[in-house]
């Protein structure tokens, strides 16, 4: 199985992925630049974080035009599993992948800090072989990732079990306290209704070594290597 | 056109300046040429004052591989890799424009990283700010901030580590110090040479504008209250081009098409060009007309003179311009070829053809003028130094004062300023913020640098000499503290105008004390730079010598934190405590007093200190290690209590025996000393091993659950809960911003 990270001109997490997904768990990676039309022969595509293009205009606002992205969109058609994590998200959300946008957080600032997040589900490709409502420990670093959705999405996403991390404290209670950038009812990740496409705020590559502070997120990622076989 | 004497002046030249510049051309120097000397002479880029005395500092060793002259300092670590690394100072432009004056600072560290062919790795920051409640510090640290994050973030390099001063000598100058370390393999190393006769000149990157136009020369100028109308003069950053730039430069140094490189700094287009070729012995021919542009109708002198950020300037190997243009094609940059390396040593500058400048390279830096700048001591130096403690009242509540201490500006929370800065991407770092060294792991080795960036303004106020020693010594201490071999520092040094002699004499003072202590422990300086005219309306800054330190881990397994592990671990404190307390943290805020005899510095005990320090890493026979310094031994204590992991709180219960007063037993800043904490079967190991070293060491207490208490001669001094202290150190800074 091989694993696409795609590149776009500003991404500054693609080498964290590559070495996460590749140098420590052992699965095939392999870069996919921008402004490739093909994305052939992948089990799951990652798009990393990072500012790309800048974060000019919007983050992804630009990105989402950029020619991979229509690969990326016929890849999620047929089914195939797409992870996009910080600018991934924000860029799956302007690309209309995923539903909602990312606002600036509520203190106007950067935060970069390490967040509780509680699973909120297990049907997914991300979370299958975590046990359902786990508190990990997971960095965040980002300017805009403030989640807002419209009430109607917002009851769909619940409804379907689709939001598939909150942040929450230590012990996992969703408090206004543990909300880091002031999103709606503290959500840091959903998953598509078909089920194969998840985007999320926080940075699972940035734990997989107990050295750099945490392995939750060797959790993540090898549930999504295992996943992706049944594919 | 003839010069006439307000023009000149203008440039800041001196008319001797002018007249050498008259006897080097052989002529009188046209506008274009007028203005390159004004820039290439200015204090900034040619450290005309301080030149003499910095050459007095130790810059080799056997593990440099670069030392000062190029854009940055290299040094050998092993496992064929190098380390390159420097600090530079951002100051005026962020007073001016903070936002955009610390970006395009970071940008400009990154760049003199990169273009040695190093991937930058880690980045810190020492910033000086004027009092809590001037009107303006809030304004300047808000703005600092968010520009270092802004552009750093973006670049995807973690900004780890740094430190923070706050004091009124800083209210109409702020300091902004940014230091980069970057990694390279030992073997692929650039530097900035216009080589190779006919090889092609080609500028690659940003497109020039107007932008930064005599930033260098404002940059050597001190303020006055019209200072504020000089923001044109601050350049504006783009990380996102600077972000291709580099990936570029590091895809274009994998090939070999590459003969020399530099970034376009302070000075631009001048600097890089007249630099490359005096550096080489060459000359270089280059014409305007093909420097890509941003606006149309820029004259020769607005094009040579523009700062615009993101820029650099190559030699290849003829015949791989295609190659090289393809490269920065992929990254959507301007690579144009815009001249070609000549003999002769002529720096020609042609506007679509026509000759507008023309200049001997080398004579133009190696000629540049050198001042030996009068100097005296301070008037009031004996003032300054003179202090008795017993004119101080002890406080009656030392729980209150060490309250009060840990949420003061200068020793509080820094998590306000580090949460914005991503200190996490490219997984490496393995030290966070906050600690006494932040350290990377190198990836693919068991080795790990550490860094720390370290100056105590005040102590240099009060003695110069012994403050720059100072200042040596904690950042090497720092650096000790994880277990790492401190090999090498860089350093920034900011003072007042140099054209003042008690200015001067703390500047050769500081040398002096950086010297030595460089030569006793062992570590060289591999780069640096320095600024001057940190001065408003004749009021100068605390002279500010910023360290930084480097040192390596040969097993990043061995690693140590300087905070306290488990309760039950034995407490010992490293070195003496001795009756030192002029200077102190301690005076200065809670008594308002900043005079007296600061604390000595001994390098022989600095060196046997942070000797042990390592071996007690290595042989991995303690759980934390912090060294102490503002505040005290108390304040250090407490600091082991400050992780930002949310492990369970921890305490400590500290005994001490004591002739001195007890303020001073606290407080006193006493140098070349540290508290480690140890399993409880390893004390005989320990102090066996301090012993052998001839270091003085003393247990005293143990690591508990959630309070603390110091008892000093038997007597109970403070007692409080820990997350009582915990939550005031933590609180301070978000609740002033």
């Amino acid at each position: 199985m091989k694993i696409a990270i795609v590149q776009f001109p500003g991404s500054n997490c693609d080498h964290d992925c590559k070495h996460a997904i590749g140098q420590i768990l052992g699965a095939k990676v392999q870069y996919v630049w921008h402004r490739s039309d093909k994305l052939t022969g992948f089990d799951a595509v990652v798009i990393p974080g990072g500012f790309s293009y800048g974060d000019y205009l919007r983050p992804g606002s630009i990105a989402r035009f950029s020619p991979v992205m229509k690969e990326v969109a016929r890849f999620v058609t047929k089914g195939g599993v797409v992870l996009g994590i910080c600018n991934g998200f924000q860029i799956l959300t302007e690309a209309g992948i995923l539903p909602g946008a990312l606002m600036r957080n509520k203190s106007l600032k950067f935060v970069c800090k390490d967040t509780w997040l509680k699973v909120g589900t297990t049907e997914c490709f991300l979370t299958s072989d975590v046990e359902m409502g786990k508190v990990l420990r997971i960095p965040i670093a980002h300017m805009e990732g403030r989640y807002i959705v419209d009430d109607y999405t917002l009851e769909q996403l619940n409804n379907e079990n689709r939001v598939i991390f909150r942040y929450c404290d230590k012990k996992g209670g969703i408090a206004e306290d543990a909300n880091p950038n002031g999103s709606i009812e503290n959500i840091a990740g959903i998953i598509s209704e078909g089920r194969n496409v998840v985007g999320m705020m926080p940075h699972p590559e940035r734990v997989c070594e107990e050295s750099l502070g945490g392995t939750d997120g060797v959790l993540l990622l090898t549930s999504m290597l295992e996943a992706t076989k049944i594919y | 056109m003839m010069l006439d004497t307000q023009l000149i002046e203008q440039h800041g030249l001196t008319m001797e300046e002018f007249n050498l510049a008259k006897e080097i051309l052989g002529k009188e120097p046209n506008l274009v040429e007028l203005g390159i000397f004004s820039v290439m002479w200015s204090e900034h880029c040619s450290y005309k004052s301080s030149r003499k005395h910095l050459s007095k500092l130790p810059t080799e060793g056997p593990q440099v591989i670069q030392g000062p002259g190029e854009n940055a300092g290299v040094v050998d670590i092993g496992n064929g890799l190098a380390i390159v690394f420097k600090m530079e100072s951002h100051n005026h432009p962020s007073y001016i424009e903070p936002y955009e004056g610390a970006a395009t600072g970071v940008g400009g560290i990154l760049r003199d990283i990169f273009t040695m062919g190093a991937r930058p790795m880690a980045s810190l920051n020492s910033l000086r700010f004027g009092s809590m409640d001037h009107a303006k510090t809030k304004y300047l640290l808000d703005g600092v901030v968010a520009g270092i994050a802004g552009y750093g973030n973006c670049m995807g390099v973690p900004t780890i580590g740094g430190e923070m001063f706050f004091h009124p000598s800083f209210n109409g100058n702020c300091l902004v110090n940014v230091f980069n370390l970057g990694l390279v393999k030992k073997d692929r190393i650039f530097l900035g040479k216009a080589e190779g006769i006919g090889n092609p000149v080609m500028y690659v990157g940003s497109k020039t504008g107007r932008d930064g136009i005599h930033g260098a020369t404002m940059a050597s100028e001190e303020f006055d209250e019209d200072s504020e109308e000089r923001r044109p003069t601050v350049q504006v950053g783009d990380p996102f081009t600077e972000k291709r730039l580099l990936e570029a430069c590091l895809e274009l140094f994998k090939t070999d098409y590459v003969v020399g490189i530099q970034d376009m700094g302070a000075a631009g287009l001048t600097s890089s060009s007249i630099e490359m070729a005096g550096r080489a012995g060459t000359g270089i021919e280059m014409d305007l007309g093909k420097v890509p542009k941003r606006e149309t109708g820029m004259t020769p002198y607005e094009v040579m003179l523009s700062e615009s950020q993101e820029r650099m300037l190559l030699v290849c190997r003829k015949g791989t311009e295609s190659a090289v243009k393809e490269i920065f094609d992929k990254w959507e940059l301007n690579a144009e070829v815009v001249g070609k390396v000549t003999n002769g040593g002529m720096v020609t500058i042609k506007d679509d053809g026509e000759i507008v400048a023309n200049l001997p390279a080398a004579e133009l830096s190696e000629s540049a003028p050198k001042y030996t700048r009068t100097y005296s001591e301070p008037e009031n130096l004996a003032e300054r130094q003179s202090f008795n403690i017993n004119k101080v009242s002890e406080p009656r509540n030392l729980t209150k004062t060490l309250l009060k201490l840990v949420s003061s500006p200068n020793l509080c929370s820094r998590e306000w300023v580090y949460k914005q800065f991503d200190h996490q991407v490219m997984s490496n770092t393995i030290v966070m913020p906050g600690s006494d060294a932040a350290v990377i792991r190198i990836k693919n080795t068991d080795m790990a640098v550490a860094m720390s960036l370290d100056c105590n303004s005040r102590y240099c106020y009060l003695d110069p000499y012994i403050g720059g020693m100072q200042a040596v010594a904690e950042a090497t201490r720092n650096v000790a503290c994880s277990g790492a071999k401190p090999i090498a520092i860089t350093d920034c040094l900011n003072f007042g105008s140099p054209e003042r002699a008690d200015v001067m004499w703390g500047f050769i003072e500081t040398i002096e004390g950086i010297t030595k202590a460089c030569k006793a422990l062992g570590t060289p300086v591999v780069s640096g730079n320095v600024s001057f005219y940190n001065q408003t309306d004749d009021q100068a800054i605390f002279p500010t010598p910023t360290i930084g330190a480097v040192g390596v881990l040969e097993d990043h397994n061995k690693l140590v934190g300087q905070y306290f592990q488990s309760p039950g671990d034995v407490i010992i404190l490293l070195g003496e405590i001795e009756p030192e307390i002029g200077g102190s943290e301690y005076m200065s805020f809670v008594h308002n007093v900043e005079q007296g005899i600061i604390p000595k510095v001994n390098l022989q005990r600095e060196a046997t200190l942070q000797k042990t320090m390592i071996d007690l890493a290595d042989k991995k026979l303690v759980s934390s290690i912090h060294d102490i310094s503002d505040g005290g031994l108390a304040v250090c204590l407490c600091e082991c209590l400050f992780t930002t992991k949310s492990n369970d709180q921890v305490g400590f219960k500290v005994k001490l025996k004591s002739d001195f007063r007890d303020d001073i037993t606290l407080f006193s800043e006493t140098q070349s000393s540290a508290v480690i904490s140890i399993n409880k079967s390893y004390v005989d190991l320990v102090m066996g091993l301090a012993k052998a070293n001839a270091l003085p060491a003393t247990i005293i207490g143990e690591v508990t659950t959630s309070e603390i208490s110091f008892e000093i001669n038997g007597d109970k001094k403070i007692i409080c809960k820990a997350d009582e202290l915990v939550s005031a150190w933590r609180g301070a800074l978000p609740s002033w911003m």
